[in-house]
């Protein structure tokens, strides 16, 4: 199976080309949206928890897309779909940094001491800006000198992708005041991509 | 020849393609007149809720910019018609407050019910502009028209052993969509100290921005506390009962760690997930920024009600 897989490694580039296209394009519609609604005065009562909201969604949805690509790769044997991996990746860092920005810039205003405070007497908070700050040496080593370079470590230091993942969705959690109908259907979700991962007696020998 | 088009007529349009203005004005009128009845169709209630009442002005917040009639209808809380904030103002149109009445009972000389009717002349209705602080660090400025609640008290006649009032929603899962799920203990319950409910700024409201309640914001009678957080004011009030010992209201059973009995607005304790010391008021838009909370909302006359009190221990 494996040898196979190997095997019929052959980059179909148009593909991932099309394909790279379809999510620079997809990823920048919530952007746009945002936009045009702030722009026509329609993000409602409380625009800035609005866009708080958004951009920290989709930050979400691009990590769990960005872990859906390994086990889609095994299940399909189209090795190359790695090649969108880091993309959705780093989209997934895009929107971190708009969701911290609107933090610090909408709601705080760059009051530093208060965002201090913030972070560290909530919980949720705090989860939050250590699963952004994960994410800076993930995106600092997004690049193929830093893979050549890094090479098995590499890809140690690309697993804290699940530990921003389990910090993402406590945040999630901890910021609902009672109905979490949303956090449990993420949660779900990411338990889905992990499980998928777990393939016995052939999880070490690739991923 | 294109060039000397344009010279003439830069923007390239012949005058006979522009829409004259009465014909124009007159597809306006037709647009704003299908606006408005598609609106009566989906959101039946705007009409009923057009029903004006009679006030007197009252000098309380007239310094406030109030927060538009748009943010106060449709940013709100209330848990039995869903957990969003535009699930209120969506869920809430079936929802019939009238008629209406509110059960008296409890530690009173005679258990009794009073009518809406009844209750609107026990005492003229007062406009009080009061700012609201929610727990979740917004806040708005609203006209709300009511009552003193002292008016109900005095009516109710309560005996010695009243030394609390609580306030029983109404719960009704046909009508109400959000109460069919157990994310709160239904009923809705909310109390206060006798004497803070005998305060002169706690009221019964019955109306906002000159018409009656909307059924998002409570209809047709809810408690209006301005000095302490919005989850006091209980919506819908169905049953007001004279008790001895402290109520257990739904969000202290929700979670007692979060959420104390007494619920004054305090900047110096804050919440385990939003701070407390500073708010956004809806409606300042994206760049304004937030603005320091003050103790009991700026309601400093309350403070004697708390006098050798230990408020971060009854928070």
């Amino acid at each position: 199976m494996l040898t196979l897989h190997r095997l019929s490694l052959k980059k179909p580039t148009v593909l991932i080309r099309l394909l790279k296209a379809m999510i620079w394009f997809g990823a920048s519609l919530p952007i746009l949206r945002l936009v045009i609604l702030g722009v026509t005065e329609n993000l409602g009562a409380n625009p800035i928890e609005f866009i708080e909201r958004s951009t920290g969604t989709w930050a979400l949805v691009f990590l769990l897309l960005s872990l859906i690509i390994t086990p889609l790769r095994h299940l399909t044997g189209q090795p190359w779909l790695i090649a969108v991996r880091r993309l959705l990746g780093l989209w997934m860092f895009a929107y971190a940094c708009l969701h911290l920005t609107s933090y610090v810039w909408l709601d705080y205003q760059f009051d530093w001491p208060d965002i201090a405070k913030d972070i560290f007497k909530h919980p949720y908070v705090l989860v939050g800006a250590s699963a952004f700050l994960l994410t800076l040496p993930l995106a600092a080593t997004s690049n193929e000198k830093a893979i050549r370079m890094l090479r098995q470590r590499w890809k140690s230091l690309h697993m804290l992708v699940y530990l921003i993942g389990v910090l993402a969705l406590l945040h999630y959690w901890w910021l609902v005041k009672k109905d979490v109908t949303e956090p449990v259907i993420y949660s779900i979700v990411f338990a889905m991509l992990m499980f998928a991962r777990w393939r016995p007696g052939i999880n070490k020998a690739s991923s | 020849m294109l060039l000397d088009n344009n010279r003439r007529n830069p923007s390239g349009i012949l005058p006979s393609e522009i829409t004259p203005q009465e014909m124009f004005e007159q597809r306006r009128q037709l647009l704003k007149v299908a606006g408005v009845a598609a609106m009566s169709v989906l959101f039946p209630t705007h009409l009923q809720a057009a029903q004006t009442l009679d006030f007197q002005k009252t000098a309380y917040g007239k310094e406030e910019k109030l927060t538009s009639f748009e943010d106060v209808t449709g940013y709100n809380n209330y848990y039995e018609f869903g957990t969003g904030k535009e699930d209120p103002a969506r869920e809430s149109t079936l929802f019939k407050p009238s008629p209406w009445a509110i059960k008296i009972e409890g530690a009173v000389k005679q258990a009794k019910t009073i009518s809406l009717e009844q209750l609107m002349k026990l005492a003229p209705l007062e406009e009080r502009i009061y700012r609201m602080r929610c727990v979740e660090a917004w806040s708005m400025v609203i006209p709300w028209l009511g009552l003193p609640l002292k008016a109900l008290i005095d009516w109710a006649q309560p005996t010695g052993n009243a030394k609390y009032i609580e306030f029983v929603s109404y719960n009704d899962p046909r009508h109400m969509p959000g109460a069919r799920i157990p994310v709160l203990d239904w009923p809705y319950i909310e109390g206060l100290r006798m004497d803070e409910a005998m305060q002169p700024l706690t009221i019964l409201a019955v109306g906002l921005y000159g018409k009656v309640l909307p059924n998002q914001n409570g209809a047709p009678v809810r408690l209006v506390v301005p000095w302490k957080y919005g989850f006091k004011g209980a919506k819908a009030i169905s049953t007001i009962r004279f008790v001895e010992h402290m109520p257990n209201t739904t969000w202290m059973k929700a979670s007692p760690r979060e959420y104390g009995f007494y619920a004054n607005v305090n900047p110096s304790v804050d919440h385990p997930r939003w701070t407390q010391s500073s708010e956004k008021r809806i409606g300042a838009g994206l760049f304004a920024g937030r603005i320091k909370t003050r103790m009991f909302n700026g309601y400093d006359e309350v403070g004697q009600l708390y006098a050798g009190m230990d408020l971060k221990k009854y928070f």
